[in-house]
């Protein structure tokens, strides 16, 4: 986003564990919780791990890397921020950990979206405060 | 094993007109709604002593006040979005089972309309400003926190993942979809009550629909009105001293998608709350599928009736696409389909009105679009990120 524009579009409320998320995202560095008992990776970010029962995690470092899992292509603004937006694609991605997570695409068209397209996470310094990971193809 | 078969009953149903600007509140659309039903059972609003009002601002209380229910033995809220009421009518059952209460109201209705119009949520002279979802508190975090800033907050979009995937691997075709919107309106025209009786829907037209969230068409989604559905559950015996013949509560569950507060993590995602449901409905009430002779199944998009349909197991995964054909779904077919018109082509009430038209059916006064001799019927619920219940009920 040029600096001189505001930016009108809904940003995370960054409360409790959101906080801490959109923090390394800010250092552009894509974490996710991991359970330090069990290894096993998990987001949304939760307090406590659902395989082993473990309360003992960390933020974990993804690689960054993943595929494309699935995507709606909005045509019609349900917010009024997005009117002059349309057509966007929310899509889900799969990350090489396991995780998945919503984002966007920089780079694809909303109709050359396939099924386990690879991707690798970019960072958008959206406003002073808040940086969203997006994808763009993998090489 | 199942305590709950037949244990309790359906024995008053009523609603309010469907419409587009009710100019009543949500309370007051379900106060009227309550009474056509408590009046169709036969009983007295006092006679009322347990209450499961829908997880919207209006309390038990605010209807036992209204209602002159002096001694409210049993009142609790059940928290799936639209799978509520499906699963209120097992609260209902477990209660009356159990003897906590004996003539249980469950009411839903809302200004679906008037008051909360998706459509104009992209409008920048009406909408919302952009102020969130209404959704519950699980599912408000993951939406205001990880969905929200990417432009998808409301439910066309979030099924849209469940359906562009399902679709991608299994080649649904659009007809399949289709089948569903089509057969609703064709029966909602037997329907005086239905919002869209008048307006029939051809393939054709619902094919040439404009896009709202792809895979999504305009007929994919299902209507926004105003209204109010409710239904009085009581025991088999004081059944036998009331005005309509009892229709049963043979077979309840509830289920829940794993995560159920975000859809992206599920490790299938096409096991949702009905999958989980479904068996344990179908062994209470000790019945196949086979033996159905209706399914009035939650429509607010297409797409969810066909994922419903594979975890019902009406067809296998990933074969919908073939199992979806309208003529299968008619008053006369081999399963006839929301055959009030649904969600699609009656009314939005939560499904409240799938469990009305059950009832109907059951009781064989359904009218024009009346199964023949029909005896046994399901009904499922699907709220929030793919909550589920299934009811089977029989005459």
């Amino acid at each position: 986003m040029a600096e001189t524009q505001e930016y009108r579009w809904p940003v995370p409320k960054m409360r409790g564990f959101a906080a801490e998320f959109y923090a390394y995202c800010k250092r552009h560095e894509l974490r996710f919780q991991r359970c330090t008992n069990c290894n096993t990776w998990r987001h949304v970010p939760r307090d406590m791990c659902a395989k082993c029962g473990s309360f003992a995690w960390e933020w974990a470092r993804s690689s960054g890397k993943g595929k494309l899992f699935s995507w709606t292509t909005a045509m019609q603004p349900m917010l009024p921020q997005f009117a002059d937006l349309v057509p966007y694609s929310p899509v889900v991605v799969e990350l090489e950990e396991g995780v998945r997570i919503l984002s966007w695409l920089t780079d694809v068209a909303d109709t050359d979206l396939r099924l386990d397209l690879p991707l690798e996470v970019v960072f958008d310094d959206v406003t002073p405060e808040v940086t969203l990971p997006k994808f763009r193809r993998a090489g | 094993m199942y305590a709950l078969k037949d244990q309790a009953c359906i024995v008053g149903v009523g609603e309010t007109a469907y419409t587009r600007g009710s100019g009543k509140t949500d309370l007051v659309l379900m106060l009227e709604a309550s009474m056509n039903a408590i009046t169709d059972a036969g009983l007295s609003p006092h006679d009322i002593d347990g209450i499961i009002p829908p997880p919207l601002p209006s309390t038990a209380e605010h209807f036992a006040a209204n209602l002159g229910v002096e001694d409210l033995r049993y009142a609790v809220t059940v928290h799936m979005g639209g799978a509520s009421p499906v699963t209120s009518l097992q609260s209902a059952a477990m209660a009356v089972a159990c003897g906590v209460a004996k003539n249980i109201l469950v009411p839903l209705g809302w200004n679906g309309y008037s008051t909360m119009r998706v459509r104009d949520m992209g409008n920048k002279s009406k909408g919302n400003g952009g102020g969130g979802s209404g959704a519950p508190g699980a599912l408000a975090n993951t939406i205001g926190e990880y969905y929200l800033p990417y432009g998808a907050n409301v439910p066309v979009q979030w099924y849209a993942w469940l359906a562009t995937r399902h679709k991608e691997l299994y080649g649904t075709p659009d007809e399949a979809m289709g089948s569903v919107a089509v057969t609703s309106r064709k029966h909602a025209q037997l329907n005086d009550k239905a919002y869209m009786q008048g307006r029939p829907l051809s393939m054709e037209d619902y094919l040439n629909a404009r896009w709202v969230s792809k895979p999504f068409r305009l007929f994919d989604c299902c209507l926004e009105t105003d209204g109010a559905a409710a239904v009085v559950v009581t025991s088999p015996e004081r059944a036998r001293d009331l005005k309509h013949d009892p229709v049963y509560i043979s077979g309840i569950a509830e289920g829940h998608p794993y995560p159920a507060d975000d859809i992206p993590a599920r490790p299938d995602p096409f096991t949702i709350g009905l999958s989980f449901a479904t068996p344990n409905a179908l062994q209470m009430a000790d019945v196949a599928l086979k033996d159905l002779d209706f399914a009035e199944i939650y429509d607010c998009f297409t797409y969810v009736v066909l994922l419903q349909m594979e975890a019902l197991g009406l067809c296998k995964r990933g074969e919908v696409g073939e199992y979806a054909q309208g003529d299968r779904f008619a008053l006369d077919g081999e399963l006839p389909l929301n055959t009030h018109g649904g969600l699609h082509s009656e009314a939005h009430v939560w499904g409240m009105n799938h469990i009305v038209e059950a009832t109907h059916q059951l009781r064989h006064e359904a009218g024009a679009r009346q199964v023949k001799d029909a005896q046994l019927g399901l009904v499922t619920g699907w709220g929030d990120f793919g909550d589920g219940s299934l009811a089977i009920m029989r005459r």
